[in-house]
């Protein structure tokens, strides 16, 4: 398996994914390899990790990632720096992973998203070996819904042609692979992802003082976390949070993720004069992760184009009701939910207030949700990519 | 004697908030003790740190001045932020202001103590602020401020009649040209409106020859001598009877470092300018009563003695600065219901001007950040860190059962 990122190393939702995904998937007697571009500890014992590159994650960082491909460019190869950028990364691991094709072992290759792709191609010249290209967000997406960088366009494009089979993460992304890129529809097969929290954490307090203060005072908290990006369709939830404060001032937003918006969102809430309800973090993790998402009444996602959309399920896990954009693959698998277009944000204003102001439909919409999460498991899926690991090698 | 000089200083430093996160609101009160070593968030290193360039030797050197010389004399405003922090950490540097002030030749100006804006926002919170800077100067100088000058000599003419009434002698702004018009600097004026109060205003070419050129070597007049400034203020506005220099108290040995001769230069011009018997030094009331009013100056909109604009553009040029001090300011009723002493000098330290100058975009966007002293790397931290302080006073006053 051929992947950028896994925790406690990773930056976004692919690499939790990626994590529960093999676990399941060695539970259903698959041996996994998965190789990554960096080498780094990690407390996993169910698979096989090997760097394909003796560095650390932060070499790998510093390039940017599969999140940051704003800077991405062959053209732009410099391999006089002394580090190295995220399109020598990209050859680097390739070129690395072609190597081990060589003297390995194994019956399918399974590529994560279009940073591996290359990989994957190659380790499939080598060895004949059948390859699946598995789609966690497309270029689409990350530019919410323009281009993309061509480069990296292209690089997907090969991939996905080159794939025997591609596994995509919702039938929302299997429709943007179809259109974007002409695929064949009976190539691309739907594999949901699902959510697992640990239930050993510390819960006895909650490090959010000030928005555990103000709930007493009948505050309530709406919360996203993730990546301050276009892709996210937060200036949106800003518009609607200044909807919802001119009905109810009782309500502060928490935004917490890095990304490139932040300063914008900072601007445009102050814009709106409701600073005093906006609260932005920056990157989080851990136990701060935790508590924020304990703090929320509730939880949005306004993505312009979310392939899945697994901080929902999270949110739902720790015990927020959501509200989803319909541009998401995670809208497919819940019902128990508000699913509301990114822009119609009078509509995304409503359900929010609605939410707060009722404390029945928030209990009642999250306790369905909660049983809709729990049916969610990667025993469905990782049984799924068995077979078409069967199909892929002959064995069916 | 025709022509005198108005030596006016003002020395303040604000309580900067440290890096303070939403983590922290509600569980640690105390945003102005970083414990940081040597950063600039750090109040305690800054005051350290300018006591020893600038407060210390510009102390000394004023006060053998003042003793030596009999004409010399000059004003001073120092905030109440500034005497708090001296009191706490530099008591030998306050001792070195009091002995400034006891020769008896130092005229100290009135002001707000926290160095704020609350004129503009909020008059009942302005008038506390006046009286107990002023309280707190006659209890540590035992002097009765005579004359007003508001933060960052904000002014226009409702602060001007607010000062009139409450029985100033003098004021002093800007001497801003679009207001001035075809008028000098270098007169007294009457502002509009007004029964008995005069207006002195900054001559901002000869003040900031001083504070601002002094040391620029590329500047066609560098060297800046005693001689040829004594002739330029001989000079400036024929027949003018006052040569207005205001300026920062910090321009002696902070902003203009020892190495530049900044403190020879002050050390020599008060005899280079008295060679000529024409010449003296007034206070700001001594200058006000002394010379005769020429005009009424009408001020409508609000002027202040920064940057090109001279308007209030660096506190509150843009989104974030005005929703920052409204959010602040909106607190008013609660915090004061609280009663609570320390809550409320929280709220009021936060008001302190520079807070929300840290905010400026003006220069950030011109990627011209030196022109712009903050002790943040970008002004949205300096956002993100008051309005985190700004909810731990909110969720202070909540748990106090105070409603918001």
């Amino acid at each position: 398996m051929l992947g950028w990122e896994l925790p406690p190393h990773h930056s976004g939702g692919m690499g939790v994914a990626c994590y529960q995904m093999c676990k399941e998937l060695s539970l259903n007697g698959i041996d996994i390899e998965f190789v990554l571009p960096y080498s780094a500890k990690f407390d996993i014992n169910f698979m096989k990790i090997t760097g394909a590159h003796p560095q650390s994650v932060n070499e790998v960082k510093f390039a940017g990632g599969i999140y940051d491909i704003s800077g991405y460019s062959n053209k732009t190869v410099n391999w006089n720096e002394t580090k190295l950028n995220l399109a020598q990364q990209h050859d680097l691991f390739a070129h690395n992973v072609a190597k081990l094709a060589e003297y390995s072992e194994f019956d399918v290759i399974h590529a994560h998203d279009w940073l591996t792709f290359k990989a994957g191609i190659l380790a499939k010249q080598i060895t004949g070996k059948p390859l699946i290209a598995h789609v966690h967000a497309t270029q689409f997406d990350q530019s919410a819904g323009n281009h993309g960088n061509p480069e990296a366009r292209e690089i997907e494009y090969a991939g996905l042609s080159m794939a025997d089979q591609i596994f995509a993460v919702s039938k929302y992304t299997k429709d943007v692979l179809i259109r974007e890129y002409d695929l064949p529809a009976d190539k691309i097969h739907v594999v949901h992802n699902s959510m697992e929290i640990d239930s050993d954490i510390d819960e006895s307090h909650n490090l959010h003082r000030y928005l555990s203060v103000m709930k007493s005072a009948g505050y309530k908290v709406v919360v996203n976390i993730g990546r301050k990006t276009i892709q996210k369709g937060l200036p949106h939830l800003i518009e609607a949070a200044r909807k919802v404060i001119n009905i109810n001032p009782k309500v502060i937003f928490v935004l917490a993720g890095g990304g490139e918006q932040d300063q914008e969102l900072v601007d445009l809430a102050a814009k709106f004069g409701i600073s005093r309800n906006f609260v932005s973090i920056g990157w989080i993790n851990g136990k701060e992760l935790r508590d924020t998402f304990r703090s929320s009444d509730v939880f949005v996602m306004p993505s312009v184009s979310e392939p899945f959309g697994l901080v929902a399920l999270e949110a739902i896990g720790y015990g927020s009701p959501v509200i989803v954009s319909k541009q998401s693959g995670v809208s497919e698998v819940l019902n128990n939910c508000f699913k509301v277009d990114f822009w119609d944000t009078d509509q995304m204003a409503d359900m929010i207030l609605s939410l707060v102001n009722n404390d029945s439909l928030a209990r009642t919409m999250w306790q369905s949700s909660y049983q809709e999460y729990k049916q969610q498991s990667w025993k469905k899926s990782a049984e799924f990519m068995r077979s078409r690991y069967h199909h892929a090698v002959g064995v069916v | 004697m025709s022509k005198s000089i108005v030596l006016y200083l003002h020395a303040h430093q604000p309580l900067r908030v440290k890096p303070y996160s939403i983590f922290q609101a509600g569980v640690d009160h105390n945003y102005f003790n970083d414990e940081a070593v040597n950063t600039e968030t750090n109040n305690k290193f800054i005051i350290d740190k300018v006591s020893e360039k600038s407060y210390l030797p510009t102390n000394r050197i004023l006060t053998d001045l003042l003793l030596e010389n009999p004409e010399f004399k000059l004003s001073l405003s120092i905030t109440g932020t500034l005497i708090d922090q001296l009191e706490q950490w530099r008591p030998d540097v306050l001792q070195s202001f009091k002995d400034l002030i006891a020769t008896g030749k130092v005229e100290v100006l009135a002001e707000t103590y926290h160095h704020s804006l609350a004129f503009f926002y909020s008059r009942a919170e302005f008038v506390k602020q006046v009286a107990k800077h002023t309280a707190k100067i006659r209890e540590v100088f035992g002097v009765t401020p005579t004359s007003f000058r508001n933060t960052e000599l904000s002014y226009n003419n409702d602060l001007a009649y607010w000062a009139d009434e409450a029985g100033y002698k003098a004021i002093i702004t800007e001497g801003w040209d679009p207001v001035l018009g075809w008028r000098s600097s270098n007169f007294v004026y009457r502002p509009s409106y007004t029964k008995d109060i005069r207006l002195l205003m900054k001559n901002y070419k000869l003040s900031d020859d001083i504070a601002f050129r002094f040391s620029d070597k590329n500047w066609s007049e560098w060297p800046l001598t005693t001689e040829k400034f004594s002739h330029w203020a001989h000079e400036a506005g024929h027949g003018g009877d006052v040569i207005n220099l205001f300026m920062d108290y910090e321009t002696f040995g902070e902003h203009q470092w020892a190495d530049t001769g900044i403190f020879e230069f002050l050390r020599v011009l008060p005899s280079e300018w008295l060679k000529n018997t024409d010449h003296g030094f007034k206070t700001i009331t001594e200058a006000a009563e002394h010379y005769e009013s020429k005009d009424y100056i009408d001020c409508p909109n609000t002027i202040t003695w920064a940057d090109t604009e001279r308007d209030l553009t660096a506190w509150l040029g843009n989104d974030m600065q005005i929703d920052a001090i409204t959010s602040l300011y909106d607190l008013e009723q609660p915090i004061i219901n609280s009663k609570d002493e320390q809550l409320i000098e929280d709220w009021r330290r936060l008001q302190t001007s520079d807070h929300v100058y840290y905010m400026c975009t003006k220069w950030f966007n011109d990627g011209d950040v030196h022109a712009y002293f903050s002790p943040y790397d970008s002004p949205y931290k300096a956002f993100l860190f008051f309005m985190n302080a700004y909810r731990d006073l909110t969720s202070r006053l909540v748990e106090k059962g105070v409603s918001i």
